[in-house]
């Protein structure tokens, strides 16, 4: 069965193909939406054509299916229309499939649902990502903060970042946002304050 | 508040969904709404075919090809409202604009002339022209065909329909992958404004008060739904009042210009909103009154004539044959039914009919309803055909030459 992946991201393609060539399926191409790709599509002939529903690209691709004269048999969209289930789960998760018409279900619903574990599994790790990069930013702006206290109000460490906090709590704000208003209203007063 | 989520892709003519947001007009009329961002129409309707959103912004065409099963999976559609009317232009590259008449005022004036100048360019250009569509089931995608197929162009032969979301256009008409496109603004005054290409038609001037984008309901939500769906269009009705009124519109442009909606530059969404456009860098903007209509004219009302237009374009174009079923399913999908039952108490001009001959009015006209006055705008076609919906057979008999090609 040959699985055509369309992706230009590289990263979550990279994932999912890795996750079906576990699984045991081999004829796996990525290709991605990029100038003639229906072209390189229609030679490939695939079985099931995986996209992400968020891919701008899928009308393109939506005409190739309707028009193509080498893809003879008609190709539709997810494996079983009554099973609403995962139908939503694969909309939530962002995953859109092309599926050759015949093939039978259960040899490609379980396509889907790796498609949509590896796809959930991606957007969590992108999500943990920025926030990882988001806590590393805001711990910086906080150690930044306490050194300007330190020096301005020669303060040790501890008191500057109980100052830091409760400043936060009785403006009902986030430490990070009064340390990055602390570091902004430094820089307007100058150096020597 | 009732929650209530509609999917919209980042066009201009979804004006009146993002004010009835911001504006605050759905939360008077007690609905929490979400706007899904999408930005292919595959995907917006895939949303609302598989319940995951409650309606959705959609090209008029494509509503009526969902439920005629021409679109992946089959599903009775309903469009109670119409969200804008005109908005489109075809640009083409400096390359290719060439062959066209120099003078950008007697261009766009005459479509006539164009179309044969645009067929005689077909045949100068270095190779066979490609034409960016957004969809094949699009309002723009019928009236270029319509537009080409007058001076006795194939659009099948001729030239090559490129399928390509709006917002990759620009660049490819940069890249050189298609030679010009047609959709909806701000594409096309973007690629003006970047010099990549000027204006070779105006939809509005091809046909006068063409169909564009509907809001589309499953048709079985609507059903029972009702309460729901006659607030959400009441509220809609009040925003599109609001889109068309003068003073409102720098506001506008600068509420779609936000990255939740468009993500443009709103200097690139007022001319259309202003009806000043641009043909060509450089040139003064011209005044187009009719460039987007938003609520005048009763421009929401679903007329079942424009839908079995559309209808009669998909069996000229060879999309579907044609079947007494299938030209009543199309007609359904348009519900004036529902946009009379939702707006009765809202002080609007009520069309009193539900279809009209299309094409019919070379001038402005009053005409009967059951609230206020309606005046019509002009709805001409380019080429003065007339549509009757109650003969939609007569009028495709006039195609039958070029069908049997």
């Amino acid at each position: 069965m040959r699985i055509v992946i369309i992706d230009g991201s590289g990263l979550r393609a990279t994932e999912l193909e890795e996750g079906l060539r576990e699984a045991g399926y081999e004829d796996i191409h990525l290709v991605p939406p990029h100038g003639a790709f229906v072209a390189r599509l229609e030679r490939m002939a695939p079985d099931v054509v995986l996209m992400d529903l968020g891919n701008p690209s899928r009308d393109t691709l939506e005409e190739m299916l309707a028009v193509s004269r080498a893809l003879a048999r008609p190709i539709a969209m997810f494996v079983d229309q009554s099973d609403d289930a995962m139908i939503g789960a694969a909309i939530d998760a962002g995953v859109s499939a092309y599926v050759v018409d015949g093939l039978r279900k259960e040899r490609v619903k379980p396509i889907i649902e790796l498609a949509i574990r590896r796809f959930n599994a991606f957007a969590c790790m992108q999500a943990e990502l920025v926030e990882a990069k988001t806590a590393l930013a805001e711990r910086r702006t906080i150690e930044k903060a306490k050194s300007i206290l330190m020096q301005t109000r020669n303060l040790s460490e501890p008191d500057a970042y109980a100052l830091l906090r409760s400043a936060a709590m009785n403006q009902n704000r986030r430490i990070a946002d009064v340390a990055e208003a602390l570091i902004t209203a430094s820089s307007l007063l100058g150096p020597g304050t | 508040m009732i929650p209530l989520s509609i999917a919209f892709l980042p066009l201009t003519d979804s004006a009146v969904l993002v004010a009835a947001k911001e504006q605050g007009f759905a939360a008077d009329a007690g609905i929490d709404l979400s706007l899904i961002k999408t930005t292919s129409w595959a995907t917006a309707r895939d949303r609302l075919v598989f319940g995951q959103v409650q309606a959705a912004h959609m090209l008029a065409p494509l509503a009526i090809a969902v439920t005629l099963g021409l679109s992946q999976h089959p599903v009775a559609l309903a469009a109670p409202f119409k969200l804008s009317v005109n908005g489109n232009q075809l640009v083409m590259a400096t390359g290719f604009a060439v062959a066209l008449d120099p003078d950008l005022l007697a261009r766009i004036a005459d479509p006539i002339a164009t179309a044969h100048d645009f067929a005689a360019a077909i045949g100068l250009h270095r190779r066979k022209p490609v034409i960016g569509i957004v969809h094949r089931f699009s309002s723009h995608a019928l009236m270029l065909r319509y537009w080409l197929g007058y001076a006795g162009v194939d659009p099948d032969r001729d030239v090559t329909l490129r399928v390509l979301p709006p917002s990759l256009m620009v660049e490819a008409l940069r890249t050189g992958e298609i030679d010009g496109f047609i959709a909806g603004e701000p594409w096309g005054s973007i690629a003006i404004a970047e010099g990549l290409g000027e204006t070779a038609a105006l939809g509005n001037r091809i046909w006068q008060r063409g169909v564009e984008k509907v809001l589309t309901f499953r048709a079985e939500w609507l059903a029972t739904e009702t309460g729901i769906a006659d607030r959400l269009i009441g509220a809609l009705a009040r925003s599109a009042a609001w889109c068309d009124a003068p003073e409102n519109r720098a506001t506008l442009a600068a509420t779609l210009s936000a990255p939740a909606y468009l993500d443009q530059p709103a200097e690139q969404i007022l001319p259309a909103l202003a009806g000043r456009m641009t043909f060509r860098l450089g040139e003064p903007p011209v005044a187009i009154d009719d460039m987007m209509i938003f609520q005048r004219e009763a421009a929401n009302f679903p007329w079942r004539s424009q839908a079995l237009w559309i209808y009669s374009q998909f069996v000229r174009w060879r999309m579907m044959e044609a079947s007494d079923e299938a030209e009543a399913g199309a007609g359904d999908v348009f519900r004036p039914d529902i946009y009379r039952r939702a707006l009765a108490g809202a002080g609007l001009p009520m069309p009193g009919a539900s279809m009209k001959v299309e094409g019919a009015l070379a001038a402005p006209l009053g005409v009967g309803t059951h609230q206020s006055a309606l005046v019509l705008g002009s709805d001409r076609f380019f080429d003065g055909a007339v549509f009757d919906p109650v003969d939609v057979a007569g009028f495709l008999s006039r195609y039958d030459a070029e069908r049997s090609r």
